[in-house]
C-alpha cells in the first residue's frame, strides 16, 4: 500500500462527490426555492418537470457521499453527524419532504397546493441546512480525543446562519439560471430578470462571509494571508465568473448564465478546499488523521472504481435525454 | 423525569429500523416473483401472467420508493445517534454500508429502468434479464445488510487496536458465525411476505369475482410456494436458534424465559417475566420440551438469563413474547398453507370464501413476524451492540442529550407518519384499481430513480383532467 496514498484517492473522490452533489442538487433545491414566486401555476409545472428527471440521480451523490465518509475517513462521519445533530434532521426531513412532493404532486389533484408547500419548504430548509454545515466546517468543532465534546446547538451561530443563507441564495441562483437555459417566454423572462437581483445578493454575502471568515477561523487567516499567495487565485476567478454571468444575462444569452453560475461555484469551493487543506475535522485533524484502515480504504475502493464511472454514465445519459427546452403543458413520455 | 439518551435513542432506532425493515422485506419476495411472472409469460405467452406482472411491477415500484425514502435516515442515523460505535466499528461497517448503497444505484441505474418502463420497448427477453437482475440485486443489497447485523451479534475476522476494530480477514468477518443463518432466515421470511401479500390480494379479487383467471394462477402458485417455504422456514428457524444458543446463550435464555440454567427445561407456553426477581410469574409450560427443541435431549442443559449479572441481560419480557408472536405467525403459516393443500384436493381452493377471507387476513402475519423476530435478535442482544466486546451506552454519541434525542424520535415520527400515510393511501389505490388497463400518463417525468413514476395511479380522485395552463 506504500504505492498510492489511499487517503489522498479518496479525499478527491469525496471532494469529487460532494461538488457534484453540491452542483446539481443545487439547482433543483433553488428552483424548489423559488417556487411560490413564480409567476403562476402553470409555470410552477415547468419548473418542477425542469428538474424532475434529474433531481433524484442528483441525490445519489448525497447517500453516497455519506456512506463513502464513513468507509473513508470516519471521523468526519462521527464528528460532524453528532455536532450538527439538529441540523442533519431538518436537512434529511427537507429532503424527504420535498422527495415525496415530487412524486406525489403530479399524481395528486385536490392536494397539490400542500404539496406546493412540501416542496418550497422541504427544498429551502435543506439549502439552509447545508449552508450550516459549510459555515460550521469553517467554524471547526469542539473535539478531544476523536470524539465530538461541544453542544448541541454549537453550529448555530450569527457566521453559520449567514452561510446557511448564502447557500440558498446560491441554490436559487443556479435554479434561476437553470430556467433561463430550460425555459422559455413568460417563465424566462423572469428568470432573466431575478438572476442578477439574487447574484447581487450572493456577491453581498460572499463577501461578508470573506470578511468574516479569517476573524472566524486562524488557520484560514494564516493561509490567506501568509506565505500562499496563489490561493487569491480563486476569489479572482470566481469574480470572473460572476462577471461573466452578469454580461450573459443583460445580453440574453441561454446557456452561459448557467454555466457562469457553476464556475462560480466551484471556484468558491476550490478557494475553500485549498484554505483548509488538508484539514478535515477541523481545527486540528488532517484527513489523514479522520481516516479508516488502509485495507478498509482498498476494500471499498475497488467497487467505486467500478460504480463511479456507471454513475456518471448515467448521469450524463440523462441529462442528455431530457435535453433541450421544457415546455408547458408537456410531459417526457 | 430525566430524559435519557440511551433510551430514546434505542427507540427511535427501533422506529425507523421497523419502518423502514417492512418495505425491504417485501420489495425482495416480490421482485423474485415479478421475475417469475415475467418468465412464464415469456415461456407461455400466455397475457394472464403478463397482467399480473405489470401489476405487480406497479406495486414494487411504489414500495421500493417507500424503502429508498426511509432508508435514507438510516445511512445518518449511525453517526448522529451512535457515533462512538461508527468510529469504532467504520473499518468494516463502512465498506458493507457503501456496498449496500453502490449495489441499489447500479440496480437502479442499469436494471430497474428497463423492468418498470421498458415493456414493450425493448426485447422480451431484455426486459426479463433486468427482471432477473433486480431480484438478484435485492438480494445482493441484503447481503451487506445482513453480514454488517451478524458481524455485530458474532463478531468475527477482526481485531480491536486503539479502541478501533480492523478487518483483519475480509472472508471470515463477512461470513461470520451467525451470517449464513440470518441470511437464510431472511430471504425466506421475504419469500413468505410477498408469498402471503400476493395471496392475500389474489384472494381479495377472486371474492370480488375480478380477473379470475389470472388470479387463480397467482393465488395457486403462492399457495405452492407457502406450502414449501413455510415449513422450510421452521426448520432453518431452528437452526439458527441452536447457532444463537452456540454464540449468545444468554438470548436463548430470555427468548425461552428461563433464568435459572437447568437440565430438562420446560418450554413455555405463557409466563410473565420479572426482570427484578429474576423469574417468571404465571408460567404455563411442557416439560423437558425446551431442552429437546434446543439440545435434542430430554434432558439436555439450557442456560439461564440469571448466568450474567443483571446489567449484561436483555431485557426478558421484550425477547420472551416477541419470540411467541414471531412462532405464532410461523405456525398460523403452515397452517394455513395446510389448510390450502386440503381444500385443493377436495377442489375448492377458490371457492371456499371463508379460506379466501382468511388468506387477506393472513397479509398482515408474515410482517408481524419478520418484526417481531428482529425485535427478538436485537433486543436480545442487549445490552451489547457488537456482542460481548462494545456495549449500548459505550456506543451512543457523547455529546448527545435527552431533549435531542427526544426531538428527533418526535420529528421522525411525525415524518413517517406523513410518508407511510401517503404511501399507504397511494398503494391501496394502486391495489384498488387492480389489473385495469393504467391511467392515462399525465405530466410524469418515468425514471428509475423515481419508481412511483412507474405506478400511473392518481393519488386523489379528481373529477376533471388537472389543469394544464
Amino acid at each position: 500500500m506504500e504505492m498510492f496514498d489511499l487517503s489522498l484517492i479518496w479525499a478527491v473522490i469525496i471532494g469529487f462527490g460532494v461538488i457534484m452533489y453540491v452542483l446539481m442538487d443545487g439547482f433543483d433545491l433553488g428552483v424548489g426555492i423559488l417556487f411560490p414566486f413564480a409567476p403562476d401555476e402553470g409555470s410552477r409545472d415547468v419548473m418542477m418537470n425542469s428538474v424532475a428527471p434529474v433531481w433524484d440521480g442528483n441525490e445519489t451523490w448525497l447517500v453516497l457521499g455519506g456512506a463513502g465518509l464513513l468507509a473513508a475517513f470516519p471521523l468526519v462521519y462521527s464528528v460532524f453527524l453528532p455536532a450538527l445533530y439538529i441540523g442533519v434532521f431538518l436537512m434529511l426531513a427537507g429532503l424527504i419532504f420535498r422527495g415525496v412532493a415530487f412524486e406525489f404532486r403530479f399524481k395528486s389533484h385536490r392536494h397539490r397546493r400542500w404539496w406546493n408547500r412540501a416542496f418550497c419548504w422541504g427544498s429551502a430548509v435543506a439549502a439552509f441546512a447545508q449552508g450550516v454545515v459549510v459555515g460550521a466546517y469553517i467554524q471547526g468543532f469542539a473535539v478531544e480525543d476523536f470524539v465530538y465534546v461541544g453542544g448541541p446547538l454549537d453550529w448555530l451561530s450569527p457566521f453559520t446562519v449567514l452561510t446557511g443563507l448564502g447557500l440558498m441564495a446560491g441554490y436559487a441562483l443556479l435554479g434561476a439560471t437553470w430556467l433561463i437555459m430550460k425555459t422559455e417566454g413568460r417563465l424566462q423572462d423572469w428568470a432573466y430578470r431575478l438572476t442578477p437581483k439574487l447574484l447581487l445578493m450572493v456577491l453581498v454575502v460572499f463577501a461578508v462571509i470573506s470578511v468574516w471568515t479569517p476573524f472566524v477561523d486562524d488557520f484560514v487567516r494564516e493561509r490567506w494571508f501568509g506565505q500562499l499567495h496563489l490561493i487569491w487565485i480563486f476569489p479572482a476567478l470566481a469574480l470572473g465568473s460572476a462577471v461573466w454571468l452578469w454580461r450573459t444575462v443583460k445580453e440574453r444569452r441561454e446557456g452561459q448564465p448557467f454555466i457562469a453560475t457553476l464556475g462560480l461555484f466551484v471556484f468558491t469551493y476550490l478557494g475553500l478546499v485549498v484554505s483548509k487543506w488538508p484539514v478535515i475535522v477541523p481545527p486540528d485533524h488532517t484527513l489523514w488523521e479522520a481516516a479508516s484502515a488502509p485495507e478498509s480504504q482498498l476494500f471499498l475502493l475497488l467497487g467505486m472504481l467500478f460504480v463511479i464511472p456507471i454513475v456518471l454514465a448515467y448521469t450524463a445519459w440523462t441529462y442528455w435525454v431530457f435535453r433541450g427546452k421544457v415546455r408547458e403543458g408537456e410531459g417526457y413520455h | 423525569m430525566e430524559l435519557d439518551p440511551l433510551l430514546l435513542s434505542r427507540l427511535q432506532f427501533a422506529f425507523v429500523v421497523s419502518f423502514h425493515a417492512i418495505f425491504p422485506v417485501f420489495t425482495i419476495g416480490l421482485a423474485s416473483y415479478i421475475a417469475v411472472l415475467n418468465g412464464l409469460f415469456y415461456r407461455t405467452e400466455n397475457p394472464a401472467w403478463e397482467r399480473l406482472a405489470i401489476f405487480w411491477t406497479r406495486v414494487f415500484a411504489v414500495v421500493f420508493g417507500m424503502g429508498v425514502v426511509s432508508g435514507i435516515v438510516m445511512s445518518f442515523q449511525f453517526g448522529t445517534n451512535w457515533s462512538n460505535f461508527s468510529l469504532a466499528a467504520s473499518n468494516f461497517l463502512g465498506p458493507m454500508l457503501s456496498y449496500e448503497v453502490v449495489t441499489a444505484f447500479f440496480l437502479e441505474a442499469a436494471f430497474l429502468g428497463v423492468l418498470l418502463f421498458g415493456r414493450g420497448k425493448v426485447p422480451q427477453g431484455v426486459h426479463l434479464f433486468a427482471a432477473i437482475m433486480v431480484a438478484i440485486g435485492t438480494f445482493i443489497s441484503s447481503f451487506w445488510i445482513l453480514a454488517a447485523n451478524s458481524w455485530m451479534q458474532t463478531p468475527a475476522g477482526m481485531e480491536l487496536i486503539d479502541g478501533r476494530f480492523h478487518v483483519t480477514s475480509w472472508s471470515a468477518a463477512i461470513f461470520n458465525p451467525s451470517f449464513p443463518y440470518r441470511f437464510a432466515h431472511m430471504v425466506l421470511a421475504s419469500f413468505l411476505t410477498g408469498g402471503f401479500v400476493v395471496a392475500g390480494v389474489s384472494a381479495w379479487y377472486l371474492l370480488l369475482g375480478r380477473d379470475v383467471e389470472a388470479n387463480r394462477k397467482a393465488f395457486s402458485m403462492c399457495l405452492w410456494l407457502l406450502l414449501v417455504l413455510a415449513p422450510t422456514q421452521a426448520v432453518v428457524g431452528d437452526f439458527h436458534g441452536l447457532n444463537t444458543l452456540e454464540h449468545q446463550p444468554t438470548k436463548v435464555a430470555a427468548m425461552e424465559g428461563n433464568w435459572e440454567t437447568q437440565p430438562g427445561a420446560p418450554l413455555l407456553l405463557f409466563a410473565w417475566p420479572d426482570q427484578d426477581a429474576q423469574d417468571n410469574h404465571f408460567e404455563i409450560g411442557i416439560p423437558k420440551l425446551a431442552s429437546l427443541i434446543l439440545t435434542h435431549h430430554l434432558d439436555g442443559e439450557v442456560p439461564g438469563v440469571s448466568a450474567v449479572p443483571p446489567e449484561e441481560q436483555p431485557p426478558v419480557w421484550i425477547v420472551f413474547w416477541s419470540f411467541r408472536i414471531m412462532v405464532a405467525m410461523g405456525l398460523a403459516m403452515i397452517a394455513v398453507a395446510l389448510a390450502g393443500l386440503w381444500l385443493r384436493f377436495k377442489g375448492r381452493l377458490y371457492e371456499h370464501r371463508g379460506y379466501l377471507q382468511l388468506m387477506r387476513v393472513m397479509t398482515v402475519t408474515p410482517f408481524l413476524a419478520v418484526l417481531a423476530g428482529w425485535f427478538v435478535t436485537e433486543t436480545g442482544r442487549a445490552p451489547w451492540l457488537v456482542y460481548g466486546i462494545m456495549d449500548q451506552a459505550e456506543a451512543l454519541t457523547p455529546s448527545l442529550t435527552g431533549g435531542m434525542a427526544l426531538f428527533t424520535l418526535i420529528g421522525y415520527g411525525l415524518v413517517y407518519a406523513v410518508v407511510f400515510y401517503s404511501g399507504t393511501l397511494y398503494l391501496t389505490r394502486v391495489v384498488r384499481q387492480g389489473m385495469l388497463p393504467e391511467a392515462p400518463h399525465e405530466d410524469e417525468v418515468e425514471r428509475p430513480k423515481r419508481p412511483l413514476s412507474a405506478a400511473h395511479v392518481p393519488f386523489d380522485d379528481a373529477t376533471s383532467h388537472p389543469r394544464r395552463s
